[in-house]
């Protein structure tokens, strides 16, 4: 039986990396599913379409413009210069004006002036002002859900004007008067009750950590703890929930217990903090962001640990690196001698430098690597002590345990990395032509290093892009199993049990 | 006429200062929430200065995203600010040594202005995508500078204006005592543009010139790890606040 078609159509690799002409509509009817009303109540917002929404909407965005110098800024300076018009990877893929990132911010900038500006308010035809409607509602319920707050726009906005910040105001906007999404937003009721995105509760996460424990026993002969909610471990492992079943990111999670296996960190999970994730950004929601940061400070304040570490998850890092301290700081009840918090990839790559590995790259010679710089990590954080680290580190720890490394082209790469199609709340099957299209620009890279160089996996670093990867090579005639994490790697190298 | 002109100058450098000092204020108070630099970002203030200086001076970022909006974007710029040095001629006496000094490159500076606007506007018509998102504002704001450099050039080179004559207004204009206006409608126009430049500056996308300074993505120091950047309005500072910590909400 044949599988089941897609009611859309896979965009053609085309190695001249053309920007597409201009056609409007084409995503207009992408959108995802709307959030029920005891989802949205759950964290905090109305359940269905307020009665006066258009006067609640246009105030909320005038508190959140008074709350956030950036959002400000933005809706204030742009000049319509053009530069970020073929920056995004929703635009590549699509061709739809209103992925343009400064056509995606006009939609909510056009109400901006409209109440907010005198021109505006006295001559919106002249500024392309509008009233707060319904088909203004709509829009933006449909492509404020088609950016993943990657920030490639705002590399290449000569003020640096970010899209993200924008589309994150519309959607906490969106939800203030009732209209949220229902991915984000059940995900956030799940973390707020259970303690992560799956709704995992600890006897089950207690089973799977018990099961990992047996078959990584089975496969190397060697005892790897997975510990749970061990009180006065040294080290907090936060780490998306993904990683606990997912494929391919739970040999990921098998890599980390690898390495604090053998250079014999006392580490745990927490059952109250299960979750490196946070949705709350995605929806712009500081509220619910906090709370689910908070969490993990709970967590390290209950388990009595010294450090905090992340695991492979790219928007979890920008909130880590950037947010956590604002969110849930101080954080000086932790050994100061350790960055709060840590990435994993910094933890292995400190040890690796310290020689306290013993690796061997002959185990991965059957995979030609590259690596994909995911959006969030790449220009939302950082990794290690000098600027740029967070392209650096993961590719030296890669190149240690891989003899077969290549790089894809460089203006798919690092600070220009195209996002993987799936971030920023969307990773869900009521968006896959947007998911699918919207990966165009990383599969053209991936499918030109190919060519050349023969490689067969695709390394990543987030929970987002793998799952995104597993579920959109296929459509470009690769395998989902050619996405591969970065610690999966490092475990399968790691020669454990190594004489003392 | 000359009271008139003297009188919509007037007006129209007090609305410009107020009302780009009351939004400046208020970019400045406004709160910045979180730390969201453009990574790659630098680790210290004076790498921030020098990221600034590099967009400010060279237009770093447009240089990466466009080669062509970049040429005539900074062609535009440059001009503009020459022209700008060398109209201090008119309102020193002496002329500075400096002013005096670049005073000759005054109709480069016009015709680099009216190159970059042409190839601004040109993109603004040809390239589909900038079309798009034009609305009727952007095209004006072209035209106005256009009208600008060109009614300054068309006095350089073919209806001359009495520059003695000019100046004696300008000198006026500066020690609020406005003098008589050379009778010339292109100078007439040419100051009538200034004045409208001026007038709508705070009230519109012009504001990017305070503006990038403030923007957030630009200006933060990328040192999220280290030093604590508190946030005023979460709900949390409340508290905070007895353990009282020296938090970084400077940009």
């Amino acid at each position: 039986m044949a599988a089941k078609k897609p009611e859309f159509e896979t965009p053609v690799i085309d190695h001249d990396q053309l920007v597409p002409a201009l056609a409007r509509g084409a995503l207009q009817h992408s959108q995802p599913f709307v959030a029920k009303p005891e989802i949205q109540e759950g964290i905090g917002f109305p359940g269905e379409l307020v009665d006066n929404w258009q006067r609640v909407a246009v105030d909320k965005l005038g508190e959140l413009v008074g709350k956030s110098r950036g959002l400000q800024v933005y809706l204030d300076s742009c000049v319509k210069c053009g530069a970020c018009t073929d920056k995004c990877h929703y635009f590549l893929g699509t061709g739809d004006p209103n992925n343009m990132p400064v056509a995606r911010q006009d939609l909510l900038r056009k109400v901006y002036r409209r109440y907010y500006t005198l021109p505006g308010k006295y001559l919106p035809w002249l500024v392309g002002a509008q009233d707060m409607t319904e088909e203004v509602l709509d829009e933006w319920y449909r492509y404020f859900h088609q950016c993943s707050q990657c920030r490639r726009c705002s590399v290449y906005c000569p003020y640096g004007i970010d899209t993200a910040e924008v589309s994150m105001a519309a959607r906490e906007i969106m939800d203030t008067v009732g209209k949220g999404q229902k991915y984000c937003n059940e995900i956030i009721g799940k973390v707020h009750k259970l303690g992560n995105n799956l709704g995992l509760p600890e006897p089950a996460l207690a089973d799977t950590l018990e099961g990992l424990e047996e078959d990584v026993e089975e496969e190397t002969g060697v005892s790897v703890a997975f510990p749970l909610d061990v009180k006065g471990a040294d080290v907090l492992l936060v780490t998306p929930s993904a990683d606990f079943f997912a494929e391919p990111h739970i040999d990921g999670l098998i890599g980390y217990a690898k390495v604090f296996h053998q250079a014999g960190l006392s580490w745990t999970i927490s059952s109250h903090a299960s979750e490196a994730a946070n949705f709350g950004l995605f929806i712009g929601s500081y509220d619910n962001m906090q709370k689910v940061a908070l969490r993990i400070r709970e967590a390290a304040l209950e388990l009595g640990v010294k450090r905090i570490v992340f695991g492979e998850c790219g928007h979890a890092w920008r909130v880590a690196y950037s947010f956590l301290n604002t969110l849930a700081g101080p954080f000086d009840f932790l050994d100061p001698r350790y960055p709060v918090p840590q990435h994993i990839i910094e933890v292995t790559h400190d040890l690796m430098k310290r020689g306290a590995l013993t690796l061997d790259a002959e185990a991965n010679d059957d995979k030609r690597v590259t690596f994909h710089d995911s959006c969030n990590v790449a220009r939302a954080s950082r990794m290690g002590n000098h600027a740029g680290g967070q392209f650096s580190l993961p590719r030296e720890v890669i190149s240690s345990v891989c003899n077969h490394y290549y790089d894809m082209p460089a203006n798919t790469i690092g600070e220009a990395t195209f996002c993987c199609g799936g971030g920023g709340g969307l990773l869900t099957d009521d968006l896959v032509e947007l998911r699918v299209k919207g990966a165009m620009p990383r599969m053209q890279a991936f499918s030109e290093v190919t060519e050349r160089h023969g490689i067969t996996h695709l390394a990543a670093i987030c929970a987002i892009c793998k799952s995104q990867f597993s579920k959109v090579l296929p459509y470009y005639g690769f395998e989902m199993d050619q996405v591969v994490s970065v610690h999966q790697l490092v475990g399968d190298a790691l020669q454990l049990g190594s004489p003392e | 006429m000359s009271v008139l002109i003297s009188g919509l100058l007037y007006a129209a450098i007090a609305v410009f200062l107020i009302g780009t000092g009351l939004k400046i204020a208020r970019y400045a108070r406004t709160p910045a929430p979180l730390k969201i630099p453009t990574m790659p970002a630098p680790l210290t203030r004076a790498g921030v200065a020098l990221r600034m200086l590099r967009e400010v001076v060279l237009f770093e970022s447009l240089f990466k995203a466009s080669r062509w909006t970049w040429l005539f974007g900074w062609l535009f710029h440059a001009g503009l600010l020459l022209a700008l040095l060398t109209h201090l001629r008119y309102f020193t006496e002496p002329v500075w040594w400096w002013v005096a000094l670049i005073a000759p490159l005054g109709p480069y500076a016009g015709m680099a202005m009216v190159i970059g606007l042409c190839g601004l506007l040109g993109r603004r018509l040809l390239v589909d995508r900038v079309r798009y998102i034009s609305a009727p504002s952007d095209f004006l704001m072209l035209l106005l500078l256009l009208g600008i450099a060109g009614s300054g050039l068309v006095m350089r080179y073919v209806a001359h204006t009495d520059i003695v004559a000019l100046k004696q207004f300008a000198l006026g204009l500066a020690a609020l005592a406005p003098a008589q206006l050379p009778g010339s409608v292109v100078l007439l126009a040419h100051l009538a543009l200034v004045a409208l430049l001026l007038l709508i500056f705070p009230f519109s996308k012009l504001l990017h010139a305070p503006g990038m300074f403030f923007s957030p993505s630009r200006n933060q120091v990328d040192n999220s790890r280290e030093v604590r950047h508190v946030n005023v309005w979460s709900p949390r500072s409340a508290l905070e606040k007895g353990a009282d910590r020296a938090g970084d909400n400077g940009s």
